[in-house]
């Protein structure tokens, strides 16, 4: 065993071939199921901006948009699980969001602003708890032909709960 | 004052890292060994400067001292005292500074050790761990002071500032704004400390290969050494996931133990990767072999550790996880990059001194097997990567935005885990060498044809899942596989020594820990995979609305709805709570209380499940909805998930199994 090349680590040429193989197709496999499973499940993540451009041409896709819950319109009806709110677009872009004085400004700016685009929303399921005015939604769904977007998964962020603007109530030292 | 000790102690330990780091450079390359000794002491000293710091935060969150801005944000007056303790770890300053104190813990724990044999490798420890404390006590000094303090200027605007500036007041908010209620939860005292521990903990073992790649001493001695520092951090990196994921599910009742969130997936990578290691650095040890290999996944497992603490602190990704919008991110990514680089430059400088020392004879020897385990493991892992930033990718290449979520981590890593699970049951019967496939089968064939018997089975019991069945066969056939094995090596014993059966199989796993050990950790997979079916594949729900006396079934279950209750309770909560009656097989088995908790502190709601637990299931009863007049009824959703408690069973067995294999072997 010791004479032979120790830089190798296979043996003898003919193992070596059936390492590489094995090692091939393993590889190969591993590939080929993040390729199809990528295909398979892939989904547009788009602002509602974006989203309201495309209309038709997207209707009854497998989407994930993210926009900004506005409180006012949020309904529920307990009885059937039915969840109905409107968001309103939010820019994606970090640097856009930087820019307009960070994502607590914009997500505020855009629950006030009139002429942003907006977006009804329907859901079947229990209200989550962090649906709020002003929280962040990320939305997976499509939009019917109706203009309404199904959701069948809310993930909400509250960013103003976890560490957020300074003291409105406070006494002077 | 107290404010003042904690900084100015948080800048002494940056000082006193940085001369570590410096002096133990110097006194490896000039070979003066005072140098060496006095950085050691530097690191010994690290711990408890930090400590300080740390109690003065402490201090600030206990005693309310709503000035310092991170006792504002965090706490609020109504919280209980362990709740505002835990806010050390519940934002982001604090974060930081805790992360440089477990880390400082074990720096000083590895000062401590003794180094005789070893002499060369310990100053290049001293260098990898003081550098990355310094870098985390300067975020803190620089950044995201914990100490920092809220001021009002003369013209009524609010500045936050470590000091008091000309013209300004001290700014005293009367109450914080509290813990997010979501945190407060007994996940939150052990989740993110544990999460955290697994992570720093890998300094270490980084820290040895290094000082082995720098001093060229690369035979295994740097593995022995960092052996059980790498086992008890990835004890603690796997007990830091699996408490998250129990948290998700108390928390979220229904079934969300484990989302895919991008953060999520960030914390698995460096898992994937140490598990990976843990194996191979047996090969490493026994054969002399993948030594290489062995390099780049430490270095991999660290510069994932940073990846993922800098991925849940900068805010880069959208998730839940992803909490505050930081400026330390771009001086982590430098951070990040420029110790990954120097890894890679010291490892290719040794490459040539890493070669293996054996060869891979045959595809079914134990090492060829260990290494299609990392192969696999490594798989799952790229599939991680590839999820996390193929929306990154997309938006470069198209321009358009493309996700891909659950169902896409799912559909690629479940064949992927099954073939783990296959490997697991195969490999302990493998032998090293030269292994031809006859004895390797004739050692499978009884434990295979015994777990054929399983899906057999249930299939005739009526169990029609192909996916269930796959999964239920691997499992059974890792646990007979390893129980046969403790069997065949306690009855060995037992003729030989003529020991009684038991104490057969105490010295049995007492001689040879590491590998029943990880027997054990094979086990706990088991439970965990049954756990898994009974979640994704066999989770039912119902949901209703119910007057007071009605009834709702699902599965074996029968729920009346008894009663609602609104009433306040300390901890600025008003609690809406049912009363539902649960009946098993017709059978009277308790009650459960849904409820909801209002907090009027953030206006916040949290829905609180009722639960039923047993080994069997989990009978989940959410409050969805309710009417001001109770007769015009109360809304109920329901979630079946069998199995599931087995996870948490997996997760308690495997602290055990770990211990198991991390013991120290008695002094020879």
């Amino acid at each position: 065993m010791s004479s032979v090349d120790l830089s190798d680590p296979v043996a003898d040429p003919g193992s070596r071939v059936k390492f590489l193989i094995g090692g091939i197709l393993i590889v190969a496999a591993i590939i080929y199921l993040i390729a199809s499973s990528t295909k398979a499940t892939a989904q547009y993540f788009m602002t509602i901006d974006e989203l309201i451009a495309k209309g038709e041409a997207i209707v009854d896709r497998d989407i994930k948009i993210s926009g900004v819950i506005i409180g006012d319109t949020i309904e529920f009806y307990a009885k059937t699980l039915t969840l109905r709110f409107t968001v309103v677009h939010v820019p994606a872009d970090p640097d856009e969001i930087r820019e307009a004085g960070g994502l607590v400004e914009v997500l505020q700016q855009a629950v006030a602003d009139p002429n942003a685009t907006r977006l009804e929303v329907v859901y079947i399921g229990p209200r989550p708890d962090l649906l709020r005015d002003g929280a962040q939604a990320i939305i997976t769904g499509r939009l019917g032909g109706d203009g309404v977007f199904y959701a069948d998964e809310l993930l909400l962020k509250c960013p103003t709960r976890y560490e957020g603007e300074l003291p409105i109530q406070a006494v002077e030292g | 004052m107290v404010i003042h000790v904690g900084y100015f102690s948080l800048v002494l330990t940056f000082l006193v890292a940085l001369y570590g780091a410096g002096a133990a450079a110097y006194g490896a390359i000039r070979r003066k060994t005072e140098f060496v000794e006095s950085a050691r002491h530097a690191m010994l000293l690290s711990w408890p400067l930090v400590t300080v710091s740390v109690l003065a935060i402490v201090w600030l969150l206990v005693s309310g001292d709503f000035q310092v801005r991170y006792v504002y944000s965090t706490t609020s007056n109504d919280m209980p005292i362990y709740l505002k303790v835990t806010a050390l770890w519940g934002g982001q300053a604090g974060s930081l500074v805790f992360w440089s104190w477990l880390m400082a813990a074990f720096a000083s724990a590895a000062s401590l050790r003794k180094w005789d044999r070893d002499r060369e490798l310990l100053p290049w420890v001293v260098v990898v761990t003081m550098v990355t404390l310094a870098f985390f006590l300067s975020l803190s000094i620089l950044f995201e002071n914990p100490f920092a303090r809220m001021w009002r200027t003369p013209d009524g605007s609010q500045v936050t500032a470590m000091f008091q500036h000309g013209g300004t007041m001290p700014l005293i908010p009367i109450d914080g704004r509290g813990l997010n209620p979501l945190l407060r939860h007994p996940g939150m005292i052990v989740h993110p400390p544990m999460q955290y521990l697994g992570f720093v903990s890998f300094v270490i073992p980084y820290a040895l290969a290094m000082g082995a790649l720098i001093t060229g001493r690369t035979d295994d001695r740097w593995i022995r050494i960092s052996r059980r520092w790498t086992l008890v951090a990835w004890l603690f990196l796997s007990l830091g996931l699996l408490l998250g994921s129990w948290w998700a599910y108390d928390v979220l009742g229904w079934g969300g133990y484990w989302g895919w969130d991008p953060v999520e997936v960030s914390a698995l990578i460096p898992w994937l990767s140490a598990t990976a290691f843990i194996h191979s650095v047996m090969i490493y040890e026994k054969r002399g072999m993948l030594k290489q290999w062995n390099m780049v996944l430490i270095i991999l497992t660290y510069a994932l550790v940073l990846f993922s603490t800098f991925l849940t602190r900068s805010g880069v990704l959208s998730s839940v996880h992803a909490f505050a919008e930081s400026a330390i991110g771009p001086m982590f990514f430098g951070f990040i990059g420029i110790s990954f680089i120097v890894s890679l430059f010291l490892l290719m400088r040794r490459w040539g001194a890493l070669r293996s020392e054996s060869q891979l004879h045959s595809l079914l020897s134990r090492e060829a097997l260990f290494l299609l385990n990392n192969l696999l493991l490594i798989g799952i892992l790229v599939v991680c990567v590839w999820g996390m930033l193929f929306p990154l990718i997309s938006e470069l290449v198209t321009g358009q935005k493309v996700t891909v979520g659950p169902p896409f981590y799912e559909r690629a890593t479940a064949p992927l885990g099954i073939g783990l699970m296959l490997l697991m049951g195969v490999a302990p019967l493998s032998t090293y060498g030269r292994a031809s496939w006859k004895p390797l089968v004739r050692a499978l064939l009884k434990p295979l044809a015994a777990s054929l018997l399983v899906p057999l089975v249930l299939a005739l019991r009526g169990i029609t899942n192909l996916g269930a069945l796959l999964g239920f066969w691997a499992s059974a056939l890792v646990a007979l596989v390893t129980l046969y094995e403790f069997w065949r090596g306690a009855v060995a014993r037992h003729r030989r020594h003529g020991e009684i059966l038991p104490l057969a199989l105490w010295r049995l796993a007492g001689r040879n820990r590491r590998r029943y050990g990880g027997y054990v950790i094979h086990l706990c997979t088991v439970l965990m995979a049954l756990g898994i079916i009974g979640i994704e594949i066999y989770q039912t729900e119902t949901q209703a609305t119910l007057a007071r006396g009605e009834q709702l079934t699902l599965g074996r279950y029968v729920m009346i709805y008894e009663s609602l209750a609104q009433f306040d309770s300390p901890g600025g909560r008003h609690i809406t709570r049912a009363v539902v009656s649960v009946y098993r097989d017709g059978k009277y088995v308790g009650e459960v209380y849904p409820r909801q908790d209002y907090y009027y502190a953030p206006e916040m709601a949290v829905t609180i499940p009722g639960v039923r637990s047993t080994l069997e299931d989990d009978l989940n009863v959410m409050l969805v909805g309710w009417e001001p007049i109770p007769t015009e009824g109360t809304t109920f959703k329901v979630i079946l998930n069998p199995l599931v408690n087995f996870i948490w069973l997996g997760g308690l067995l495997f602290i055990f199994g770990t211990l198991v294999a991390a013991w120290p072997d008695r002094k020879s």
